[in-house]
C-alpha cells in the first residue's frame, strides 16, 4: 500500500510539472473550451428572458450558474480517451508499461489527478471572470458544496473507469473510434453537457439516470447550484459509487483477456 | 546444461501469428468484407536454447527472423503459442510482480522516459514503480550518471537531447532497479561509433559489477563482437547455430580468405582461387577451406611472393551468407 502512495504521489507530481511547464497552453485550452458553454449559457439565457424570466425553473443567472460550473466539470470530465489509446498501442507504448511491475491503470489515474489539481487552480480566474460577466445566481447549501466536492472527483472516476473500459476494445479493433463516435454522441445527449438535463422531455430524463453519463457530468453541477434536495445528493453519490464499481470490475474483468490478446507486433 | 541452473530456459519456443491477407485493389477490398482471409505466420518456430546466469549472448538474424519475437515473449510483453519460457524461475507471460522487478527490456528505437521533463524526474518515477530504497536508488543513479558521463544532461528536458544521449538516460532508467537479467534489442540503433562503444562498455561494466545476464540483438558486429562470447543465430524462426562466436565462422563459411603480396602485382591468380580484391601489389583470394594448404604451398612455390597471410572471412560476410539462405520448403 505504502509503494502505491508512493506511486501516485510520484505520478501525480510528473504531472503537475508537465502540466505547468505548459501553463500558457493549457490556459489557451482551456480558454478555448470556454467558447462552447457561453454560446450554451447565451441561447438559454435568451430564451429565459424571452419566456418571462425562466425555462424549466432556470433564470438567466441559474443558467450562468449552470454553464459557470460546467466548465470546471468538463475539465474534470478529461481522461484517456480510446483515441490515446490506439496510440499508445501503434507506438508501441504500451510494451514499456506492460514491462513495469505495476498496473498501466495507476499511472493513468495517478497522472489524470495530478493534471486535475492544475486544472482547477487554472480554472478559478476562469471562473472569477465568468462570474463577474454574467452574475450567476447559486442557492447552495453546505451540503450541496461538501457533496460536490465529493461529486466533483466521483465524476472524473466514473468517467476515468468506463473510458478505460471502452479503450481496451482497441485490443481487439485496431479502430475503435468509431465505437468512441457513438458512445460520445449518447453521452452528449443524456449526460447534461448540451442542455440540464430537467430541460429535457420525462423519458430522456428517465433514461439518463439509468446510464453512467448524468453522474459523471450533470449531477456534480447540479450539486452545487442548489438544484438538488439532500436525499438526491446522498443518492446521486451512491450512483457515482455504483458505476465507479461497474466501471473497476469491467477493467479488472477484460484486462486479462486483452494482455493475453495483446500481440505487439512491430511495437 | 541444468535448466534449473539457467537464468533462461527455452524448450521448443513456438509462435504463430494470423494475419488478414488480401489482393490490392476494389474488388479484393469488397470481397474481403464477405470473407476475410488470414494466413499464419510462424514467428519463432521450435527453438530451444538455454543462458546461464551471468552470460551476455548475442542474438543474431536478419530482420523478420524472429529475434523481437522471442526477445518479447522472455519479457513476457507476448504469449507464446506453445513450448515453455522460464526466465529466474519464472514463466514470463504470468507477468508477476517478482518477474519484472528483475528484468528489463530497453529497444532502441523506444522512449520511456516523460518526454517534456528531464530526466532526472523520471527516475525518480522509476523510484517508486520498482520500490527502490532511498539509499540504493540514489547509489545507483549516481553510479549511471558517472559511468555514462550524465551530469550534465540529466536536467535537460529529454525532448532536447541528442538521440545518443537519450539512449543513455534510457539505460540509466532501464537498470536503476539492479535487473539482474537485461534484454537488449538493437540498444544501438542509429548511434555514431563512438556513443556505440560507450553504450557497449556501459553494458560490459554492469554485467561485469552485478553478473547480470545480457540477451542482446544487433545489427551491429561491433557490438556483438565486443560483449558476446556465445551467439545464437536464428533465421526464418528456427535457431541455425548455438554457440561460440569463432566457432560461427568454421561451422558456416567453407572458404578462407588468403591475402598475397607479389613484386609483380599484375600476375593473374585467378588458377589459385576466386579473386576477390586487387589493391596495388596486394591480392586477396577466397579459396575452398579444404584447398587452403594447398593453394598456399602452391603460391609460396610458384610465385615471388613477399608477404603472405591466411584469414578467415570476416564475421559480417558469414554472417551475410547465412541470413542471405531461403526458407527450408
Amino acid at each position: 500500500m505504502r509503494t502505491l502512495v508512493d506511486l501516485y504521489r510520484g505520478t501525480m507530481r510528473i504531472a503537475v510539472i508537465e502540466q505547468f511547464q505548459y501553463r500558457v497552453a493549457n490556459y489557451f485550452y482551456m480558454i478555448g473550451m470556454i467558447a462552447e458553454p457561453v454560446i450554451y449559457l447565451v441561447v438559454w439565457s435568451t430564451v429565459a428572458r424571452a419566456q418571462g424570466g425562466s425555462v424549466g425553473g432556470y433564470t438567466p443567472g441559474a443558467f450562468a450558474a449552470y454553464y459557470i460550473v460546467w466548465t470546471l466539470v468538463r475539465n474534470m470530465n478529461i481522461v484517456l480517451t480510446p483515441y490515446a489509446w490506439e496510440r499508445r498501442i501503434q507506438r508501441g507504448q504500451l510494451s514499456g508499461e506492460l514491462m513495469r511491475p505495476v498496473h498501466p491503470l495507476h499511472f493513468d489515474l495517478a497522472f489524470f489527478m495530478g493534471w486535475k489539481v492544475v486544472a482547477i487552480a487554472l480554472w478559478l480566474p476562469i471562473a472569477a471572470i465568468l462570474i463577474a460577466a454574467f452574475q450567476p445566481t447559486f442557492s447552495t447549501t453546505p451540503l450541496g458544496v461538501a457533496g460536490f466536492a465529493v461529486a466533483l472527483w466521483g465524476g472524473f472516476l466514473v468517467r476515468f473507469f468506463l473510458m478505460w473500459a471502452l479503450g481496451m476494445l482497441t485490443f481487439w479493433t485496431t479502430r475503435v473510434s468509431a465505437v468512441f463516435e457513438l458512445y460520445f454522441t449518447v453521452e452528449l445527449l443524456f449526460s447534461g453537457r448540451l442542455v440540464p438535463l430537467s430541460l429535457m422531455p420525462e423519458w430522456a430524463q428517465q433514461v439518463a439516470g439509468v446510464l453512467p453519463f448524468k453522474w459523471a457530468f450533470g449531477y456534480p453541477i447540479e450539486t452545487l447550484i442548489g438544484q438538488l434536495t439532500p436525499e438526491q445528493i446522498l443518492t446521486g453519490l451512491a450512483m457515482q459509487a455504483f458505476w465507479i464499481l461497474v466501471g473497476i470490475v469491467i477493467v479488472g474483468g477484460v484486462w486479462r483477456a486483452a494482455v493475453r490478446r495483446f500481440s505487439a507486433v512491430g511495437n | 546444461m541444468s535448466s534449473t541452473a539457467s537464468a533462461i530456459h527455452v524448450s521448443n519456443l513456438r509462435k504463430t501469428y494470423r494475419v488478414p491477407e488480401r489482393e490490392p485493389g476494389l474488388k479484393a477490398a469488397l470481397r474481403s468484407l464477405l470473407r476475410r482471409k488470414h494466413r499464419e505466420i510462424k514467428a519463432v518456430d521450435g527453438i530451444s536454447f538455454d543462458v546461464q546466469p551471468g552470460e551476455v549472448v548475442g542474438f543474431l538474424g536478419p530482420n523478420g527472423a524472429g529475434k523481437t519475437t522471442t526477445l518479447k515473449m522472455l519479457s513476457g510483453l507476448l504469449y507464446p503459442t506453445d513450448g515453455e519460457v522460464r526466465v529466474l524461475g519464472h514463466v514470463p507471460s504470468r507477468r508477476e510482480k517478482a518477474f519484472l522487478r528483475q528484468i528489463t527490456l530497453v529497444m532502441g528505437n523506444r522512449n520511456q522516459l516523460v518526454w517534456d521533463l528531464p530526466a532526472l524526474d523520471s527516475f525518480e518515477l522509476n523510484r517508486a514503480v520498482y520500490n527502490i530504497p532511498h539509499a540504493s536508488f540514489v547509489r545507483a543513479r549516481d553510479d549511471f550518471i558517472d559511468l555514462l558521463e550524465l551530469k550534465d544532461l540529466v536536467r535537460k528536458p529529454v525532448r532536447n537531447l541528442s538521440l545518443g544521449e537519450r539512449m543513455k538516460m534510457e539505460f540509466a532508467g532501464a537498470l536503476l532497479h539492479r535487473p539482474q537479467v537485461l534484454f537488449l534489442d538493437e540498444p544501438t540503433i542509429g548511434l555514431d561509433v563512438t556513443m556505440q562503444r560507450r553504450l557497449r562498455n556501459f553494458v560490459a561494466e554492469y554485467n561485469r559489477r552485478t553478473g547480470a545476464t545480457v540477451l542482446l540483438t544487433s545489427h551491429y558486429m561491433a557490438d556483438v563482437e565486443a560483449l558476446c562470447k556465445r551467439v545464437l543465430v536464428i533465421h526464418h524462426g528456427q535457431l541455425l547455430y548455438d554457440g561460440a562466436l569463432s566457432g560461427l565462422v568454421e561451422r558456416f563459411s567453407a572458404f578462407k580468405t588468403i591475402g598475397v603480396t607479389l613484386e609483380d602485382g599484375s600476375a593473374d591468380l585467378s588458377a589459385f582461387g576466386e579473386v576477390m580484391q586487387r589493391d596495388g601489389g596486394r591480392v586477396t583470394l577466397r579459396v575452398p577451406k579444404a584447398d587452403t594448404s594447398r593453394v598456399t604451398a602452391q603460391l609460396l612455390s610458384r610465385l615471388p611472393v613477399d608477404d603472405l597471410t591466411v584469414e578467415d572471412p570476416p564475421i559480417e560476410d558469414v554472417i551475410e551468407r547465412v541470413f542471405a539462405q531461403e526458407k527450408p520448403q
